[in-house]
């Protein structure tokens, strides 16, 4: 039946009409996730909104503080921006081993180690050497280490069946304790008294603003590093092998796919970017690595790339959208009188509800691309 | 054609970011004849400790005429607090501010007070440098280790196994003050008292504080204090056990009812308070101010009912001495717990001594190590 219509349209429909039609098909494959993922949000914000009310506040004037805070103006864009940085590259931690079907957890011990490592490899070229070489060995060190870290979890999973999602977590407890003995013995400098770092870098050494904007270099790697991961997962055998052992493990062995070195080689990548965010951290906002790097963008990362359905370039809005909703807390704060675990509530349900979202794949007819073909 | 584009998109933004302000927020536009003091807290308001200890503080200054308060917690000592202190300025009109976590200094509060040179910024903790650091920032503290002296002659009345414990963060030198402190006090009442020190390498791990505390105990310890930035958990977990608690950065004696013999307290209202009627007045509020019992930057909780007659003499005896100012707590011969000398006989520093600001060791009697 459907082959007949389908050379019926063939026939009578005119040349604009065949190109239209891909266009629909591709539309309805791509407009479903957007549809779902924006519905989520905004069911996510209708069941906060209930929270509010029950705690006795308006939900209007919060969202309108939100705006505000988040995207109303253009300093608070650059504020959302600003915080939005360090999560595109900790978001794909955590996405591109979601790919091959592995839930790492702890990116947040690759960017400790990743900022420890970058002001280590400093040391010995501030001052011998020309800034962008520094950068780049600082920037080459920190994803190394971090690229180790993540990599040795997927070593772990694939050749000695450890969970990898326990194993990036505990491993990111003894990277954060390895950074801080660090940072408190050997690599200290002396005159950092009551907050043990490292030698602080020279400006001249530091990644700078980006031109014209309040938004450091950072913003700009980070969305590289989500195209380039893209298109490494959409366009390359590599990522379409990934992908192949992400579906189904066994298949892609019978297939003769090399799982074990997919999966080291993509938590390595995963592991190397948390590692760059580190870097990023210490030469773009630290000035040195220390205790204060780790503020908890490994774990939101995980937030980001699971609302983005493990997408890198869907991490790039939804990052900029939790940065405007952190930038936006303080706001809340500060107006409303509401605790700072509002935002943390409003994070949470958005998590939970676009979860539940997720099992609304496939259930609507309208995206189904089959049934635009036999429309159009 | 891009830089017109860029140019055309910025302006909307600002002209529609002014209509949602006056929009959302009339009665909130700036105030130009009121002060607004924005306060910045690394952790919860409410934690028992030192961000507590603050936003006491910063209710006093609250209720003061002609004062507007903006408050906002947990912000983390990344950029976040760099955008927290603009946003402060920038939408709620903020014109000085309070970053109160050590954190937040250096870099965060130093490069946010080179681009807003007229809006005042007044740290705790740090060590500002005339010369080097940018004019509008200063940094205040309070020497609370005088607290933590008198909680030490407490201590020392109170333990019956001469044997007292300490749940510190981090060994860097404003900690190290206060266990070098603690146990000095106890051994103004006994020189044989011991005091077992257990880091935890965090300033805000309960879990650690708790075994720690633990730990403590069973090793036989009997009046127990800490510095952590929520004292909360060690104070129950102490109590629970039957332990005497010193309290430490707020009053913790409901925590540990009968348990409680004193604590060492910030009185930030007080220097909250100068500051805020000196900026009203135009005066300028200064770039390194300290102060301790003497200039009321610190205080003791309330005597508990555990402590002994003989104890509250002793107390208040050092607690009027030490309010004259000068004491030295530390004074040779001194030895550190390595057997090495560090203050000479005949030598004392007084509690403004700048030599203190970077104490590194243990003294005799505190079991434990900085590294």
């Amino acid at each position: 039946m459907t082959i007949s219509a389908d050379a019926g349209v063939e026939r009578t429909g005119g040349p604009l009409r065949s190109r239209l039609r891909p266009l629909a098909e591709t539309l309805a494959r791509r407009a479903e996730p957007v549809a779902i993922g924006l519905s989520g949000i905004l069911l996510g914000l209708a069941v906060f909104s209930l929270f509010i009310l029950a705690v006795g506040k308006s939900p209007t004037t919060l969202f309108s503080l939100m705006y505000v805070g988040g995207f109303g103006s253009w300093f608070s864009v650059q504020n959302s921006l600003s915080r939005a940085a360090p999560l595109l590259l900790t978001a794909l931690c955590v996405a591109l081993p979601a790919r091959l079907g592995l839930i790492i957890i702890g990116g947040e011990g690759a960017l400790a180690l990743g900022g420890v490592a970058a002001a280590a490899a400093a040391m010995p070229l501030v001052g011998s050497s020309p800034p962008w070489l520094a950068l780049v060995v600082m920037a080459a060190a920190a994803m190394a280490i971090g690229g180790l870290w993540i990599g040795f979890v997927g070593y772990l999973r694939h050749y000695r069946g450890v969970n990898e999602t326990i194993a990036s977590l505990l491993m990111a407890y003894i990277a954060i304790a390895l950074m801080n003995h660090l940072v408190e013995g050997v690599l200290r400098d002396p005159a950092s008294l009551n907050k043990p770092s490292t030698t602080t870098l020279p400006v001249a050494y530091m990644i700078g603003k980006l031109p014209g904007v309040d938004v450091h270099w950072g913003l700009v790697i980070g969305v590289a590093a989500c195209v380039v991961s893209y298109i490494l997962i959409e366009t390359t055998t590599w990522g379409f092998a990934a992908r192949i052992s992400g579906g189904n493990t066994r298949a892609a062995q019978v297939q003769g796919l090399p799982v074990g070195r997919l999966i080291v080689g993509f938590t390595a990548l995963a592991g190397g970017f948390a590692g760059l965010a580190g870097m990023i951290e210490v030469a773009a906002v630290q000035g040195s690595a220390n205790a204060s790097i780790v503020a908890g963008y490994g774990y939101t990362g995980i937030l980001v790339s699971f609302l983005a359905r493990h997408n890198p370039l869907a991490i790039i809005p939804i990052a900029i959208l939790l940065g405007g909703i952190e930038a936006a807390g303080g706001l809340i704060q500060r107006r409303m009188g509401l605790p700072d675990a509002t935002v943390l509530v409003l994070q949470g349900v958005l998590f939970v509800v676009i979860l539940f979202c997720e099992t609304l794949y496939g259930r609507f007819k309208i995206f189904n691309p089959e049934l635009w073909t036999r429309r159009a | 054609m891009t830089h017109d584009l860029t140019f055309n998109r910025r302006r909307f933004l600002q002209t529609a970011a002014a209509g949602v302000l006056a929009g959302v927020a009339p009665g909130q536009a700036f105030a130009a004849d009121a002060l607004k003091i924005g306060f910045i807290y690394v952790g919860p308001k409410d934690d028992y400790g030192y961000n507590q200890a603050h936003a006491e503080g910063a209710a006093v200054v609250k209720a003061l005429p002609g004062v507007s308060v903006v408050e906002e917690e947990n912000v983390p000592e990344t950029v976040d607090v760099q955008k927290t202190m603009e946003s402060m300025i920038n939408l709620d009109g903020a014109t000085l501010l309070f970053p109160t976590s050590f954190g937040y200094f250096d870099p965060h509060v130093l490069t946010v007070a080179a681009k807003y040179p007229k809006i005042q910024f007044r740290h705790c903790g740090g060590l500002w440098k005339a010369g080097k650091d940018p004019i509008n920032v200063g940094s205040y503290f309070g020497y609370i280790f005088q607290g933590q002296y008198l909680n030490g002659v407490t201590a020392g009345y109170a333990t019956k196994s001469k044997k007292i414990g300490f749940v510190a963060a981090k060994p860097i030198p404003q900690v190290l003050q206060n266990i070098n402190s603690f146990l000095l006090g106890a051994r103004l009442v006994d020189p044989t008292i011991t005091c077992q020190v257990i880091f935890t390498g965090e300033w805000s791990l309960a879990v650690k504080e708790a075994e720690a505390t633990n730990a403590l105990i069973d090793q036989g310890a009997d009046v127990i204090t800490c510095h952590v930035d929520s004292p909360k958990v060690v104070v129950q977990t102490a109590a629970g056990r039957g332990a005497f608690v010193c309290g430490y950065h707020v009053n913790q004696s409901p925590l540990a009812p009968g348990k409680y013999l004193t604590g060492a307290e910030w009185a930030w209202g007080k220097v909250y308070t100068d500051f805020a009627k000196k900026a009203q007045a135009g005066q300028p509020l200064g770039n390194f101010v300290r102060g301790g019992l003497k200039d009321g930057f610190v205080k003791m909780s309330p005597l508990g009912p555990a402590v002994s007659a003989e104890a509250r003499n002793k107390f208040d005896a050092t607690l009027a001495e030490m309010s004259k100012g000068q004491f030295s707590v530390f004074k040779g011969p001194l030895k550190d717990n390595k057997g090495a000398e560090v203050i000479a006989a005949g030598k004392s520093f007084p509690e403004d001594a700048i030599e203190l600001e970077s104490l590194s060791y243990l003294v005799e009697g505190v079991h434990g190590s900085t590294s």
